[in-house]
């Protein structure tokens, strides 16, 4: 049953997959501006615009390029940046590693902060905790991560002559302080995250916190721990795992911004940096690979559901 | 005079009473204020929000009166003041009174904010119902567009879209409308659907209305909640995507001040010596975003407690 149900979301995936893979090759090309003269003006890359056009496959119908760049992708060929010449795979597999750690790092401060916080909430509804988390979450999805940043980078200056290293360190220069290098912009990016799945957490559980086999636990004369963390906390993450996907993709977004602030070499700031040069191979990989992560997570998010409610299945 | 006279049967609202227009008006007024001071009663949070929301709109609109010095005047001797009488949030690196320039930013942020709401939801209706009501092939193959458009997180979507659009406060708002009418018409889709299968629904076909019919008189006014909800919950978003595309350039181009650029460019720099520089501009888009997602929950639990937990328009930054 789970695995037909799997096939079946994998099935609506591929098409969805397919026509993201169109968008993401013809949005690039829609940017005004010729790259090819840029590149001539700026790199005399070839003796004039056509051959370098000719030189860069640029000068054949756009669906024979797209053909020819999906056959290239499936094969694991994403091209080649067209100024540093330099295979756009590679490169990604260097700057993967950054963004994916510090989307980890967001992604735990946020359920860290978010379950408890809003399991307290719930447990104490309408009480001064339930107004001062709820506020709290309604401010966390209200202030930018780009001035919390800002103000991280420019107050502790200010106050204490202290200021976050905004440069990166490499893995083998010093695997602790790559590390550690995460964590300030891993809780900046995950604030947003944090309180919206703690809203989701505190709704849900109470929702589960009213239903009869609840009442029973209470007349059963359980200690309210057991019964919150034991008995309705279990069911009422079900449908926080659902909207793990939707934070991730949240999360892939704001590495454009965090990334450029703090001046780390990841995904992120390598899209921001192929948009303003019109990168086309670039643009074409990071959003391809972003979206393929967006679809398989919420594809694993899919089935961890189908896995913990089976209702969803029927 | 029979006819403007209450008959015992028809229903009467309290305090309404037919045949007196003037004070049928007066009676609509008390009804309004009373509804709006249960809703005050109800959802504090929610009024803390309106409050807000109505402060950002009256600077947006009465701009030029409530700033004292133009968004780009440079004043003579004011370089980087403190916050003080004079500057009430302090002057920047280029001696431009900051409190008139975010109160002119709330110009674009408001202007944004609305313009964006208004082509997303009417491209998401267009969408979502059409998509809803006719189901069959068109559905399937407009969802699996908009589940391809799903799949991109929001920030980045809109900064590509911006990269193809240039900068431009109508750029903006295309770019963001782009992006928030694939959620919204998700959501309008389900609610097409489930009223679309509703009894009066049926009766108007079997009474040979046509389709443009049944969806202007009866589908659209009883998805119209869901619509109201979900263009004001995604007002807060938008605004805070937008400050995130200006923090990045890609926004209102200088010297027209929006909140985002505000905190970004060559005044970075200077942010050392003037801390008021990066604080200000933040503080308004934290306050504005903070206004209208608590006015947004609170009409959402007024409107359709239903929608609770629904999908929230992304944010960038």
């Amino acid at each position: 049953m789970l695995r037909r149900y799997v096939a079946k979301r994998l099935l609506v995936a591929i098409p969805s997959l397919l026509i993201a893979s169109m968008i993401v090759f013809t949005l690039p090309r829609l940017i005004p501006g010729d790259v090819v003269q840029l590149m001539l003006e700026e790199k005399a890359y070839a003796k004039d615009i056509e051959e370098l056009r000719a030189k860069l496959g640029l000068n054949r119908p756009i669906y024979v390029q797209y053909f020819e760049w999906l056959g290239h992708v499936t094969t694991g060929n994403l091209g080649e940046s067209l100024w540093t010449r330099r295979p756009v795979l590679e490169e990604l597999g260097r700057r993967l590693p950054v963004t994916l750690t510090l989307g980890v790092c967001a992604i735990a401060f946020a359920i860290l902060i978010a379950v408890p916080v809003g399991v307290i909430s719930a447990a104490r509804q309408d009480t001064l905790k339930d107004y001062t988390a709820r506020s709290a979450a309604v401010l966390g999805l209200s202030v930018p991560g780009f001035w919390l940043a800002t103000l991280v980078i420019v107050l502790p200056a200010i106050w204490w002559g202290w200021r976050p290293a905004t440069g990166f360190t490499e893995f083998s220069q010093s695997p602790l302080y790559y590390l550690t290098q995460f964590l300030l912009p891993g809780v900046i990016l995950g604030v947003a995250s944090s309180a919206a799945i703690m809203r989701l957490t505190r709704g849900m559980l109470l929702e589960v916190l009213r239903q009869d086999y609840v009442r029973t636990a209470w007349a059963k004369g359980l200690a309210e721990r057991v019964i919150v963390l034991k008995h309705s906390l279990k069911n009422a993450v079900i449908p926080v795992v659902t909207v793990l996907g939707i934070q991730i993709a949240q999360i892939i977004g704001g590495t454009v911004i965090i990334e450029q602030i703090f001046g780390f070499p990841g995904m992120g700031r390598f899209l921001f940096d192929a948009i303003v040069q019109r990168d086309y191979p670039v643009i074409q990989g990071v959003n391809l690979i972003v979206v393929s992560v967006i679809v398989i997570v919420n594809l694993t998010v899919d089935a961890l559901y189908a896995t913990l409610d089976p209702r969803i299945r029927l | 005079m029979a006819v403007s006279r209450p008959s015992a049967a028809a229903p009467q609202l309290p305090g309404v009473v037919v045949g007196s227009p003037v004070r049928a008006e007066r009676s609509r007024w008390t009804n309004a204020v009373i509804l709006v001071g249960r809703f005050m009663r109800q959802k504090p949070l929610g009024a803390i929000g309106g409050v807000i929301v109505v402060s950002m709109l009256l600077m947006a609109v009465f701009a030029e009166r409530i700033a004292p010095y133009g968004y780009d005047e440079t004043i003579r001797g004011a370089r980087m003041k403190p916050p003080g009488p004079v500057h009430w949030l302090g002057t920047d690196n280029l001696s431009r009174d900051l409190w008139s320039r975010v109160v002119y930013g709330a110009r674009i942020s408001i202007s944004v904010g609305f313009l964006t709401i208004a082509v997303g939801t009417c491209l998401a209706t267009l969408i979502g119902v059409s998509s809803g009501y006719f189901g069959g092939v068109y559905d399937i193959a407009v969802q699996r567009v908009v589940d391809a458009w799903m799949s991109f997180p929001f920030f980045v979507i809109a900064l590509s879209v911006m990269a193809v659009l240039g900068p431009g406060l109508l750029n903006v708002v295309l770019s963001l409308a782009v992006v928030i009418t694939a959620t919204s018409s998700r959501v309008i889709r389900g609610s097409t659907i489930s009223v679309a299968q509703l009894t009066y629904v049926e009766a108007a076909r079997a009474m040979g209305a046509g389709h443009p019919r049944i969806i202007l008189r009866y589908v659209i006014p009883n998805v119209m909640a869901t619509i109201i909800i979900l263009a004001t919950i995604g007002l807060g978003g938008v605004i805070l995507a937008e400050s995130a595309l200006s923090f990045l350039g890609f926004g209102v181009p200088p010297p027209y001040p929006s909140w985002g650029a505000m905190l970004s460019g060559s005044g970075r720099t200077y942010m050392y010596r003037a801390p008021w520089m990066a604080i200000w501009p933040g503080v308004a888009i934290s306050l504005a975003v903070f206004g209208f997602n608590m006015l947004g929950d609170a009409l959402r639990d007024v409107l359709d407690p239903r929608l609770r937990g629904s999908h929230r328009a992304g944010r960038g930054g």
